[in-house]
C-alpha cells in the first residue's frame, strides 16, 4: 500500500525531534510541527514511531494529524499558495481571484500542479483583513492581491523552482 | 547625525511591499551619500497609508504614503529626508486625523517603538503595571482588574476580574495563565498587530495575571497563520528572560513565572477555550463539556486562566494608571476602549482604538470614509464569521456589548467588514453554514450535522427551488443549532443566517412584506 518509505536522512531527523520534544507536556503538536517544519508533512510511516514515543496509539496521532486543517500527511509541492476565503477577502472580490488562480494553475483546492511546484489551499483568515484579498506564499503574506499580481507572483514562483 | 527613517515591519505592511520600500531607501540614500538610519518599527495601524515612510524631524514625525518602492526616488528628490513638500506628504503623523480622534490605551505604542527593544518599551512606561503589581497582593490586583471593568475582549465578553478570582480561589500546586492568541475570526488583526509590534505588553500582563491567580506557567496559543508573531513573540519571551522578568525569580521578588508559545495547527475550534486546552495538551480540538470551568480544571486538570491577547495586553496599563482611569472610558457597562478592526471594503481601513460608545456609522464613515468600490455600504458583519450581519438601518447603534445583544448582534473581537451592495446576502449565509461545516470539531449533533445540512438547504435557495419551504426549514434547523450546540460555533452561527434573512430577504428570494411583518 504505502510506497513511500522513509528515507535514512528523515528516519533521522524524524528521531531527533522525538528526543527533543518527547517529555514536553502536551508533545504532539509541537513535534508534529517540527516534523512538518523540517520535511513538509508528517509522513504516515513515521506514526508508530511518534506514537509509541508518547505513550499513544497510532490511531490517536493519526486523529491529531487529521483534525487539524495545518498537518498533511503527504508531500505537498515546493510551494504552498493558500488564497484567503474568509468575508473580509469575499467583500474584497476574493472569489473571483479563487476562480482565476484555480484556472490559472490548472488545479483546485488540495491539489498541486503536476510540475509539483505549487500546491494549493484555502485559508480563512490570514489576519490581514485591512488589506483584503490576501494570499500567503509559504510564510509571506501578500495583501490588495489581484489577478494581474498573482499572475507575477505566480511565475515567479515557477521561475525560483 | 544620521536621520531616522521608520518603515514597519508589521507583517500587513510586509504585505503590501514594506521590505522593498525598505530596500530602496537604502539603496537610493547610498547612491547619494545621505547618512541615514531605517528603523523598522511596528505599524500605526493605519493600514489604508501602508506602506507608511515616517522621517524623524525637530517638530516630530512628518509621514509620507502610501509609498510603493517606485516613488523612493521621488522621495529623495523632493528631499524628503527633511521633512520638504511632495504629492504623498501627511505632515506630522500624530496630527493625521484619523490617528489623532483615537483614545490609544492598549495600542499606546504602536507605531512608535521598535517590536523586541525592550529599553524602548521601558522609556514608554513598560513594566511600570507590573512593578506597581509586585506591591500589590493577589487579592489587590484581582480586585484593581475587576474594578476596572475590563471584560473579556475575545468575544464573549466575561468580567475578566472574575475569571481571575475563581482561579486565585481555587487550591492547587500547579496553576496557568493560557493566552488565546488563536485569532481566527475575519475582519480581525488586532492580537496579530500586539504580538508583532509590542510583544513586551502581552508579556507583562500574563507575568501580571500570573501573579494575581498564583500561576507560575503562562502559554501563549499562538495561530499557526502568523509566523511574523512566532518570531517576535519568542524574541521578546528571550529578552525578557535576560532582563529578569521571566523566570524562577521574577524582578527578584521570589514568584516564578515562565511563559512560552505554543503553535495552534489552523483549526478555528481551538479559539473555544476548552477545545483549546485540548489542543494544547495535545489532542484533536474537541470541545468539553462545562463545568467544570477552566477556572477550576483547566490544562492538564488544574485551574487555568484563559484569557485573549487584548485582554491580557490592556492589564498592564490598568495596574500602572489605576482602575478608576481605564473605567472612565466607556458607556453602560462596557468600560474602557475596544481596539476596533476595519475591514473589508472600506477606503481607509485599519486599528481604530475608541471608547465604547462610538457609532457604527462614524467607524464606517467618519474613519473609514465608506467603501473602497465607491457603491453604497449594504451591510456589515460585526464580530467574526459568528456575527450579525447589519443593515444601514442600524449603523447608529452604539458599540456597547448590551446595546449590541438588545439588536441581536455581537461585538466580539471588534472585527467590522463591510461589503458594498454588490454582496448577496443569500450566499453569505451559505458561506456562514460553510464554514461552520469546515471547522465543527464533530462532537455534537446540531452543528456537525446542522451545518451540512444548512448548506443543502441552502443551495436550494439559491437555486429558487421551494424559497417559502426552505426558510422555514432554515429558521428550524437555526433553532436548533442556537438552543442545542455544545458551543458557540454551532450555538452562533444562526447569527449571520438570520440576520442576513431578516434584513436582507430580497436576496433568498423571499417576499419581503411577508418576513417583515
Amino acid at each position: 500500500m504505502e510506497d513511500f518509505v522513509l528515507n535514512p536522512q528523515d528516519y533521522k531527523i524524524i528521531n531527533q525531534h522525538i528526543l527533543q520534544y518527547q517529555s514536553m507536556p502536551g508533545a504532539l503538536l509541537p513535534l508534529l510541527h517540527a516534523i512538518q517544519d523540517d520535511l513538509g508533512f508528517v509522513p504516515e510511516i513515521a506514526y508508530p514511531l511518534i506514537s509509541s514515543a508518547l505513550s499513544l496509539s497510532v490511531a490517536e496521532v493519526h486523529g491529531v494529524v487529521t483534525f487539524y486543517h495545518h498537518f498533511r500527511s503527504n508531500k505537498p509541492g515546493r510551494h504552498i499558495l493558500q488564497v484567503c476565503r474568509a468575508e473580509s477577502c469575499q467583500a474584497m472580490g476574493s472569489e473571483m481571484l479563487e476562480l482565476h488562480i484555480k484556472k490559472h494553475l490548472g488545479i483546485d483546492f488540495h491539489e498541486t500542479t503536476s510540475d509539483g511546484a505549487i500546491t494549493l489551499e484555502p485559508i480563512y483568515c490570514l489576519g490581514n483583513c485591512a488589506c483584503s484579498p490576501s494570499v500567503m506564499i509559504d510564510e509571506e503574506v501578500y495583501g490588495r492581491v489581484d489577478s494581474k499580481k498573482i499572475d507575477q507572483l505566480i511565475s515567479d514562483l515557477k521561475r525560483a523552482s | 547625525m544620521s536621520i531616522k527613517i521608520f518603515v514597519s515591519k508589521d507583517s500587513a505592511a510586509l504585505s503590501l511591499g514594506a521590505d522593498q520600500v525598505a530596500a530602496a531607501i537604502a539603496k537610493e540614500a547610498q547612491a547619494r551619500k545621505l547618512d541615514i538610519q531605517i528603523v523598522r518599527n511596528s505599524s500605526r495601524g493605519l493600514f489604508w497609508l501602508e506602506t507608511l515612510v515616517e522621517v524623524e524631524t525637530v517638530q516630530g514625525r512628518i509621514g509620507f504614503g502610501p509609498i510603493n518602492p517606485n516613488d523612493v526616488k521621488s522621495l529623495f528628490d523632493a528631499d524628503f529626508i527633511k521633512g520638504a513638500k511632495h504629492p504623498l506628504a501627511l505632515g506630522l503623523v500624530s496630527e493625521i486625523d484619523w490617528l489623532k480622534k483615537q483614545e490609544r490605551l492598549t495600542f499606546a505604542r504602536m507605531g512608535i517603538t521598535e517590536p523586541t527593544n525592550i529599553d524602548q518599551y521601558i522609556e514608554h512606561d513598560g513594566f511600570e503595571g507590573l512593578k506597581n503589581a509586585l506591591n500589590l497582593d493577589p487579592q489587590a490586583i484581582v480586585q484593581t482588574v475587576t474594578d476596572s471593568g475590563l471584560r473579556g475582549r475575545g468575544g464573549a465578553a466575561f468580567p475578566t476580574g472574575i475569571k481571575w478570582k475563581t482561579v486565585l480561589d481555587t487550591k492547587a500546586t500547579q496553576k496557568y495563565i493560557v493566552c488565546n492568541a488563536d485569532e481566527g475570526d475575519s475582519g480581525t488583526y488586532s492580537d496579530r498587530m500586539i504580538m508583532e509590534g509590542d510583544p513586551f505588553v502581552l508579556i507583562e500582563g500574563m507575568i501580571i495575571a500570573g501573579l494575581a491567580v498564583g500561576a507560575s506557567q503562562g502559554y501563549i496559543y499562538l495561530r499557526s497563520e502568523y509566523p511574523h508573531a512566532l518570531k517576535t513573540l519568542n524574541e521578546a519571551i528571550e529578552k525578557a528572560k535576560s532582563a529578569g522578568y521571566l523566570g524562577d525569580d521574577v524582578l527578584k521578588s521570589g514568584h516564578t513565572f515562565h511563559l512560552e508559545v505554543r503553535r495552534a495547527a489552523g483549526a478555528y475550534i481551538c479559539g473555544e477555550e476548552t477545545s483549546l486546552l485540548e489542543s494544547l495538551e495535545g489532542k484533536r480540538g474537541l470541545v468539553r463539556f462545562k463545568p467544570p470551568l477552566p477556572a477550576i480544571e483547566g490544562l492538564f486538570g488544574k485551574p487555568t486562566a484563559v484569557n485573549n491577547v487584548i485582554s491580557l495586553a490592556t492589564v498592564p496599563i490598568i495596574l500602572a494608571k489605576g482602575a478608576k482611569y481605564y473605567q472612565d472610558f466607556g458607556m453602560g457597562k462596557s468600560r474602557g476602549t475596544l481596539p476596533i478592526q476595519l475591514a473589508g471594503n472600506l477606503k481607509r481601513t485599519g486599528l481604530v482604538e475608541k471608547a465604547f460608545g462610538v457609532t457604527l456609522r462614524e467607524l464606517l464613515y467618519d474613519f473609514g470614509g465608506g467603501s473602497l468600490s465607491g457603491k453604497p455600504i449594504k451591510a456589515v458583519q460585526v464580530g467574526g464569521p459568528l456575527g450579525a450581519y447589519l443593515p444601514e438601518s442600524q449603523f447608529d447603534t452604539p458599540l456597547d456589548y448590551e446595546k449590541f445583544s438588545e439588536i441581536w448582534a455581537i461585538l466580539g473581537h471588534g472585527g467590522i467588514v463591510a461589503f458594498d451592495e454588490t454582496v448577496n446576502m443569500a450566499k453569505m449565509a451559505r458561506y456562514a453554514f460553510d464554514f461552520c461545516a469546515i471547522e465543527s470539531c464533530g462532537k455534537c449533533t446540531p452543528c456537525r450535522v446542522g451545518s451540512t445540512r444548512g448548506v443543502e438547504v441552502m443551495d436550494h435557495i439559491l437555486a429558487g427551488k421551494d424559497v417559502e419551504k426552505h426558510t422555514t426549514l432554515i429558521r428550524d434547523l437555526s433553532d436548533t443549532m442556537f438552543n442545542g450546540s455544545l458551543c458557540a460555533l454551532g450555538g452562533m452561527t444562526p447569527y449571520p443566517v438570520l440576520s442576513a434573512l431578516n434584513h436582507f430577504p430580497k436576496d433568498f428570494g423571499v417576499d419581503v412584506k411577508e418576513t417583515k411583518a
